[in-house]
């Protein structure tokens, strides 16, 4: 912290960044890694961010920066920082102002918005005055002390820094007006000198809150700055200060001055050149005249813009030839380390991926379904059945085959409260639960004894007829082999004499429209078998979804080895828990209608057995 | 853009509608004035405001420019002051919107007036008044001899400056002891500057007049209003002003393709300006950047090619493609119009200096895509382009400008940040001379 006052900056300064804005100062991070310095942001202030701290780069390692909800509070834990840059809106951009200046540690203040109101801008300036602050801007991109620190986005890309030599301190001083010609500015003075000691762009602003005169006092005082570059414009009067002080002796260091808009002499008032405050409301103002000032008190003015870096380089020859000034040594720059995702864009590295996709793509413009964009599957009436045909298998289902899914959402999608999954979703609902933990409750009862029939069914009549079993040895494989009941056969209620109407349906449905049911045949062929034993041993629902899967994937062309492959996945017990999901819900969001309280189960239903560990 | 000048219709409204706030409780204003544009139905006009029947008249155009006494455009009396009805006023103004007229060497249509009610009054009873901001604070001008002649009896028109930080009692005192004597009721007069002068600071005036101001017991006629008003504090006064536009004022008759570039201009967040110079020029300009345009302009004037500069014009802050390609196609419409009377290709200068973030490559895009469109006419008229341009991927917009115009069978020359910005004005205008 201990730097002349003619310095604003040096390589320890630390700085508050008002204002989240990431990619700034990633920017600013990038060039103090470049130029070898400490992280210069040290906090950042964002009254409404939820978040507590950012990472950014420095390098390629990662850092942590804190973030404050205000000025006065990050200045507390950071009492290092002595610089505000204040990137709130126009809006905010003047109380923002005020609050630093409240703070004692906070000697510098950069304003970047544009469209701050004149009157707001002109108290900001007086009272930093009153105060000793320094504040530059409004609407300006700030400036740079090379080597040291830079203000947000001055200097644009990190290539044109090192290009232009403002990663390390030249022997010129710049002030300009212009945000937009600074870099251009810079990129002359490396060219035809040894590049920049220091460049303030003071801002387009008609109440700018430090002026040109202001930061070439400065630099007069810098022994790192030997002579100096102004770039001006028509309008106003803040040439002349700087004319007055070199006519009073208080600047003796070389001054090269230039000021644009010399056209407007050929135009009169009807042309507005430049910005709208560039306009000349006297004579005075007018560029030619401030050029023909500046030029009488001995400030090196070119006859024009093309001339002026031939000044720059006669100047600084003249300086060297003096041996005024040292040649610079070049530091080392270090590689800067690219941004993964842009070196990936441009082509320049590669990165195996961790995951595959082959379903859907979020990418484009509109994110697709098997590479259909979903207002296609809109406006071509896809059916759900059809999605699900899209994202589970990749396939654009005949309509016989999404018409038979349709219908087996609709005859799974619910069988009453008192199925395991309903109830539990029911009870987790009572005990005060979200939709997704009761709907999870609910689904995670689904498996081998409660909705996992229908892969079982598939499984086991599918083995049974590709190894050609006969409908009686399969039923007596099952019952000595696997040592289980067949799984979709026997119901509670239902018999052959009391037929499952929704079987009925389903079969009917196969019947009518899949190409071939062969598998269908030969289960009816089996419940010939079990029902000659017992009435109830029906093909139920389960087993007549379960083997009509298996006829629908055939039909679409997969083979048994597929097939095989989709159960042992829980394809088919999929169509079970998307269905049943449906029914899930309805479960939860009925007891939240009814508001039913926690349920606790009566303890006369409970046989309680409870007896003290053996010897215990 | 900051200040802004607004019409003598806006000012006297927005003063009214803030009148009970400041001065209501001393003094009365009664605001009877009708805006007239080329829209406006005369014959409903009246409906609205049955005075126009009812008073004598005055009309005079409202389009930012003063000394409209002076230069006979202040309608009053037929034969005497005070004898102007409706009809005249409306046969006036007619007559006057077809006539071209010179403002300040400025030829153009007049297209906007305000009526208002003829007050009759006596010279003693006009006063001036004006407020404008400084650097240093602001200037309170006040003045016992209001009128046209104003200006000539300036050495009478007291002025004291109030720093920004004055507190209302300081603010009462400066003006107060600085009323000019030839003012007769001190106090009366005193109560409305600082009244008003609160008003129109917390209203965000640049510039504020009222000449002559008439003051008649506690009733106000604001005779002549002349104000300016920062539009940048729209957020904070834009209640207050209520629905307020910013006319571009009294100036030359736009173009088409101006208007087009101006309407596009306004629906962008990028910053698109054209002015057509000289459609007869040989030298056509597309710019980036508003500092940069005006050292083009600078430097194709310096080299004393002025009378061929055919247009000025920047693009900046980011402008899409498509803002882009429009910007070129207009200017390379009308560069392609007409062959140049001496026969020689015409130049067309792509400059910019290096960009901070905008990215070159994707503005050269929309370059590119009007090249292709006019690429026929470009050839038939004859062209030398010129590009000197850096920044964020200019090595990519340079490479392939020049690439796709060379396919085009136009001759380009191509320059990065290696070149100085200007150079290439130089470069066309001395193979000009070889040539």
């Amino acid at each position: 912290m201990n730097k002349p006052d003619y310095l604003l900056f040096d390589k320890n300064t630390k700085a508050i960044f008002w204002n989240l804005n990431t990619a700034a100062i990633q920017r600013m991070l990038d060039y103090d890694y470049v130029v070898g310095r400490s992280p210069s942001i040290t906090a950042i202030v964002a009254p409404t961010s939820e978040r507590s701290f950012e990472k950014f780069f420095y390098g390629t390692r990662e850092i942590v920066i804190p973030i404050y909800r205000s000025t006065k509070e990050a200045a507390k834990f950071h009492p290092e920082a002595d610089v505000l840059l204040n990137f709130a809106s126009f809006r905010t951009a003047y109380p923002v102002t005020l609050e630093a200046f409240e703070i004692p540690q906070i000697k510098t203040v950069i304003i970047t918005a544009e469209g701050i109101p004149e009157r707001y801008a002109r108290d900001m300036r007086i009272k930093a005055k009153q105060r000793g602050k320094w504040i530059i801007g409004p609407a300006t991109v700030g400036g740079i002390t090379p080597g040291a620190f830079r203000i947000a986005n001055t200097g644009g890309t990190i290539e044109n820094i090192i290009a232009s030599k403002l990663h390390r301190a030249g022997s010129v001083g710049l002030a300009t007006r212009s945000g937009g010609l600074f870099n251009e500015l810079s990129n002359i003075i490396s060219r035809n000198a040894d590049g920049v000691a220091e460049g303030i762009a003071i801002g387009g602003d008609r109440f700018p809150g430090t002026d040109f005169l202001d930061h070439i006092l400065r630099f007069e005082q810098n022994p790192q700055v030997k002579f100096m570059v102004l770039l001006g414009e028509v309008g106003g009067e803040a040439e002349y200060r700087v004319i007055e002080a070199v006519k009073n002796g208080l600047i003796k260091k070389p001054v090269i001055g230039w000021c644009i808009g010399t056209i407007s002499k050929f135009f009169g008032g009807e042309v507005q050149f430049g910005h709208a405050g560039a306009k000349a409301g006297a004579d005075r103002e007018t560029a030619d005249a401030k050029n023909r000032a500046m030029r009488e008190v001995g400030i090196h003015v070119p006859n024009n813009f093309n001339e002026l870096p031939h000044v720059i380089k006669g100047i600084y020859e003249m300086l060297r030839g003096e041996g005024k000034i040292a040649p610079v040594v070049e530091p080392e720059v270090p590689p800067i380390p690219e941004d993964i995702n842009k070196a990936i864009k441009e082509g320049k590295v590669r990165k195996g991926t961790n995951f595959i996709c082959t379903i859907s793509d979020d990418r484009g413009e509109e994110a697709t379904y098997c590479g259909l964009p979903i207002s296609e599957v809109i406006e071509k009436g896809l059916s759900i059945a059809d999605v699900v045909g899209l994202l589970w298998f990749k396939r654009k289902f005949p309509t016989w085959a999404s018409g038979f899914i349709d219908m087996v959402i609709k005859v799974v999608a619910d069988h009453g409260p008192a199925v395991s999954g309903a109830h539990n979703t029911r009870v987790t609902a009572r005990a005060g639960k979200d939709l997704m933990s009761s709907l999870a409750t609910g689904i995670l009862t689904i498996g081998p004894r409660f909705g996992g029939a229908i892969d079982g069914a598939a499984k086991y009549f599918k083995m049974a007829f590709e190894k050609k079993m006969s409908p009686a040895d399969f039923v007596e494989y099952m019952k000595s082999v696997e040592k289980i009941p067949i799984p979709g056969i026997g119901h509670r209620i239902k018999s052959t004499k009391n037929p499952d109407k929704r079987v009925e349906l389903l079969k009917d449905y196969a019947r009518r429209n899949f190409p071939k049911i062969e598998l269908l045949g030969y289960a009816l062929e089996v419940e010939k078998v079990t029902t000659s034993k017992k009435e109830n041993l029906i093909l139920n629902v389960d087993g007549t979804i379960g083997v009509l899967l298996v006829d629908m994937f055939r039909e679409l062309g997969y083979t048994d080895k597929d097939i095989d492959g989709l159960i042992e996945a829980g394809a088919f017990n999929a169509f079970f828990v998307l269905g049943r999901s449906i029914g899930f819900i309805g479960h939860y969001l009925d007891e939240k209608r009814l508001d039913m309280p926690m349920y606790r189960h009566p303890t006369d239903d409970i046989l309680y057995d409870v007896k003290r560990p053996e010897g215990f | 853009m900051a200040q802004r000048g607004i019409r003598e219709f806006d000012g006297k409204r927005i003063i009214a509608k803030n009148w009970k706030d400041y001065l209501g409780d001393v003094f009365e204003y009664q605001f009877r004035s009708v805006l007239v544009g080329p829209e406006t139905d005369f014959e409903k006009l009246p409906e609205e405001n049955p005075w126009l029947l009812e008073t004598p008249l005055v009309a005079k155009p409202d389009m930012l420019f003063g000394k409209r006494g002076k230069l006979g455009l202040v309608l009053f009396k037929i034969n005497k002051p005070g004898d102007v009805n409706y009809q005249d006023a409306v046969n006036w103004i007619k007559q006057k919107m077809q006539e071209e007229v010179e403002i300040n060497g400025v030829k153009g249509h007049l297209t906007h007036f305000l009526i208002e009610p003829f007050i009759p009054h006596k010279p003693e009873e006009e006063y001036y008044i004006a407020f404008s901001m400084g650097d240093e604070g602001d200037t309170v001008y006040m003045s016992a001899f209001g009128g046209i002649d104003v200006e000539e009896n300036w050495d009478k028109v007291s002025e004291v400056l109030i720093p920004p930080n004055a507190t209302d009692e300081e603010i009462e005192n400066l003006i107060k002891s600085n009323i000019p004597k030839e003012i007769e009721d001190k106090e009366k007069y005193g109560d409305f500057v600082i009244r008003a002068y609160k008003m129109q600071r917390d209203l965000h005036f640049v510039y504020f007049e009222v000449n002559p101001l008439v003051m008649v017991g506690n009733k106000v006629y604001l005779l002549d209003f002349v104000g300016k008003v920062d539009d940048t504090a729209s957020f904070v006064a834009g209640k207050k002003w209520g629905e307020l536009d910013f006319p571009s004022g009294f100036g030359r008759d736009l173009t088409p393709e101006e208007k087009y570039i101006k309407e596009l201009d306004e629906k962008s967040g990028s910053s698109l300006k054209l002015t057509i110079l000289n459609p007869e020029g040989r030298i056509w300009t597309l710019v980036a950047g508003g500092g940069a345009s005006v050292v083009y302009a600078d430097t194709v004037a310096d080299m004393s090619y002025v009378s061929e500069l055919a247009n000025y014009g920047e693009y900046s802050g980011n402008p899409t493609r498509t803002e882009t390609r429009e910007y070129v196609k207009t200017v390379l419409d009308l560069l392609t119009r007409n062959k140049h009377p001496s026969g020689k290709p015409k130049i067309l200068l792509i400059g910019g200096a290096i960009a901070n973030f905008t990215d070159v490559a994707k503005t050269f895009d929309g370059i590119i895509d009007a090249f292709k469109e006019y690429a026929e006419k470009m050839r038939q008229v004859g062209i030398r382009i010129y590009v000197r341009r850096g920044g964020p991927n200019y090595e990519v917009g340079l490479k392939k400008i020049k690439q796709v115009a060379t396919e085009l069978g136009l001759p380009i020359e191509v320059y990065g940040p290696e070149l100085h910005m200007t150079d290439i004005v130089r470069k066309a205008l001395e193979e000009e001379k070889v040539a």
